[in-house]
């Protein structure tokens, strides 16, 4: 099998996968809204399965001279858990639980914006001449 | 907003992640991949501030901690050399550890905005995921910091080993185990919590310590799959669809790096993550090669005058380029050879450097094209039509012990195979041996030539030399 081949094949298990956790979140969405507030655990849990399958074929496709702009990228994407530092800050709670929630918003922040810019600056240096 | 179109929003923003990491399969793609992880972030946190309940001292305090932390972050990474790149990541992987363990804290206290139950009350499988979420961000965040002293040269390289390190980590780890099942247990005890996020902070210390300076590749990215993993912990925790997604994709992503770092070393993740490699064993192997063989030791008009003429000469970075920012005189030097007609090439190691791509980067910022650059497996059966192989702060990884010595502590590791080349040119500030402290034969052959001095001057009178 050549590489092309290969690649291929990965880019539609890749598809597949990815249409795959749509069609799980959409019935987790569904199921989150028939029994809230938190949906049940085994339908997060098939969620979270199928999206380790679509990072691994995805990350495969990932060229090798991109490796570094793939951990930037993926460390800004992973400050997605500001969702969580948000509802701590936001919703009513205790004082700590503001704090701590407050504090994490500061911290993943730095990584938001820090992780995209410095992104956005490597891949801007890959440049065909 | 609803709550059904919040959790549209958030499959909205996992998508568009997935996209981001899609884009980056070519150059062409990349930007565009970053430009919708921007948009997905930006989706995920509007949803958020749009969340029914959030109070307008709520969203104030969100705002102003936005509006810190991202000034900080955005001055960070504009200021930021592309040589500090690594150590820059490793402290980014540290915050999201931290953020994970103040959302864990503030679940904890708060448990009935996240609808986990109430204070005291907290559902049993939402302790269980708070508590991964927790000890993975604890060991995160120490362990990143440790990685960023070691990048940043705060502390020695050289790994830190000491007599019953390895029994010391098991006993803690399995006192962690029952910590957590202890705090599980009581329903949530803040006194147990604290227990555990200390003892996992000491662990992810402790962990990082004994591995030398040149695994750090293997290690930014472990920890970078860790900081995936702790996000997916407190994804479970708050049962957000967008967390767990982005925590798997994070959490595979960084563990295809390290996997594909270990590779390039041929040796086990275990035998990285145990440390101490580039001490003791080593050296016993550099008494028996080594003896009063004598190396050719030329100048760098010497190394131009080869080099004027090649037809076609290879690039080989290594570490050494990154810590003497070589890379812009190197350019220089191939855009002379160019005009001259002469083809220059790039080959790149897996592990070249102190993150995944690291070398890829410095070139791309001394304006060096992608098409020019090359990955080992490609660019490997070259060597053997090349004339001349520029090996500039690169070592162990041309070493052809790996192929022939079974005894090396490098034997099997893929090399470049830069001794099928006519000439080989090594610059280098001395002889010492690399990280693996084994010392390079090639040093020795005839048709090697050395070239001591520091990288970047070296390149720069070689271009010096070129131009007359």
């Amino acid at each position: 099998m050549t590489p092309a081949d290969l690649a291929a094949q990965a880019a539609d298990l890749a598809h597949q996968a990815a249409v795959l956790a749509q069609n799980a979140a959409g019935v987790a969405a569904v199921a989150a809204q028939n029994a809230p507030p938190a949906a049940p655990f085994v339908y997060l849990f098939s969620i979270f399965v199928l999206a380790i399958f679509v990072g691994y074929y995805v990350v495969w496709n990932v060229t090798p001279a991109l490796h570094s702009p793939l951990m930037a990228v993926t460390n800004a994407i992973s400050s997605v858990i500001i969702v969580g530092a948000m509802l701590a800050t936001g919703l009513q709670g205790s004082n700590v639980a503001h704090l701590f929630g407050f504090l994490a918003v500061v911290l993943v922040s730095v990584n938001i914006f820090g992780g995209f810019v410095v992104t956005n600056r490597m891949l801007s240096m890959f440049r065909k001449k | 907003m609803n709550q059904s179109l919040t959790s549209f929003a958030y499959l909205v923003a996992a998508v568009l992640f997935i996209l981001a990491l899609r884009g980056l399969s070519h150059p062409t793609t990349s930007r565009r991949g970053n430009q919708l992880g921007i948009i997905g972030m930006g989706i995920a946190i509007l949803a958020t501030l749009l969340h029914s309940g959030m109070s307008l001292g709520g969203v104030a305090l969100i705002v102003l901690g936005v509006a810190i932390g991202g000034a900080i972050g955005t001055v960070a990474a504009l200021r930021i050399k592309m040589t500090a790149l690594p150590q820059l990541v490793a402290a980014f992987h540290s915050l999201v550890g931290l953020a994970a363990v103040f959302v864990a804290a503030s679940a904890l206290n708060a448990p009935q905005s996240f609808g986990i139950g109430t204070t005291g009350h907290i559902h049993l499988e939402s302790l269980v995921e708070m508590s991964l979420g927790l000890a993975i961000g604890a060991v995160t965040f120490t362990g990143s910091l440790i990685a960023f002293a070691k990048l940043q040269a705060l502390m020695s390289g050289t790994p830190i080993t000491f007599r019953g390190q390895h029994k010391l980590n098991l006993g803690l780890g399995i006192l962690l185990f029952i910590l957590v099942l202890l705090f599980i247990v009581s329903g949530g005890s803040k006194i147990l919590f604290t227990a555990v996020a200390i003892l996992a902070l000491l662990m992810g210390f402790l962990l990082i310590i004994p591995i030398g300076g040149a695994d750090m590749p293997v290690v930014v990215s472990m920890l970078n799959s860790y900081s995936g993993w702790a996000a997916a912990g407190i994804g479970f925790t708050i049962g957000n669809m967008a967390l767990i997604v982005t925590g798997a994709l994070v959490g595979s992503s960084g563990a295809i790096l390290s996997y594909i770092m270990c590779k390039g070393m041929n040796r086990s993740i275990f035998n990285v993550l145990l440390g101490g490699f580039g001490n003791a064993g080593g050296e016993a192997v550099a008494g028996t090669t080594s003896g009063d063989k004598s190396v050719k030791i030329g100048s760098a008009e010497d190394a131009a005058f080869i080099m004027k003429n090649a037809s076609k000469v290879i690039i080989v970075p290594g570490y050494g380029m990154a810590v003497s920012q070589a890379q812009h005189a190197l350019r220089e030097m191939a855009d002379v050879l160019k005009a001259d007609n002469i083809v220059v090439k790039y080959a790149i190691h897996p592990v070249a450097g102190r993150m995944p791509g690291h070398m890829n980067v410095l070139l791309a910022e001394a304006g060096v094209s992608y098409d020019d650059v090359f990955e080992l497996e490609t660019i490997n059966n070259e060597f053997a039509s090349a004339d001349v192989v520029y090996v500039i702060g690169a070592n162990d990884v041309t070493n052809p012990a790996a192929k022939t010595n079974p005894a090396s502590p490098i034997f099997g590791m893929p090399i470049l195979e830069v001794d099928k080349a006519k000439t080989v040119l090594f610059v280098k500030r001395s002889m010492a041996s690399g990280y693996s402290g084994v010392d390079n034969e090639l040093f020795f052959r005839d048709n090697t030539m050395m070239l001591f001095g520091d990288a970047k001057k070296m390149t720069e009178e070689i271009v010096q030399s070129l131009d007359h």
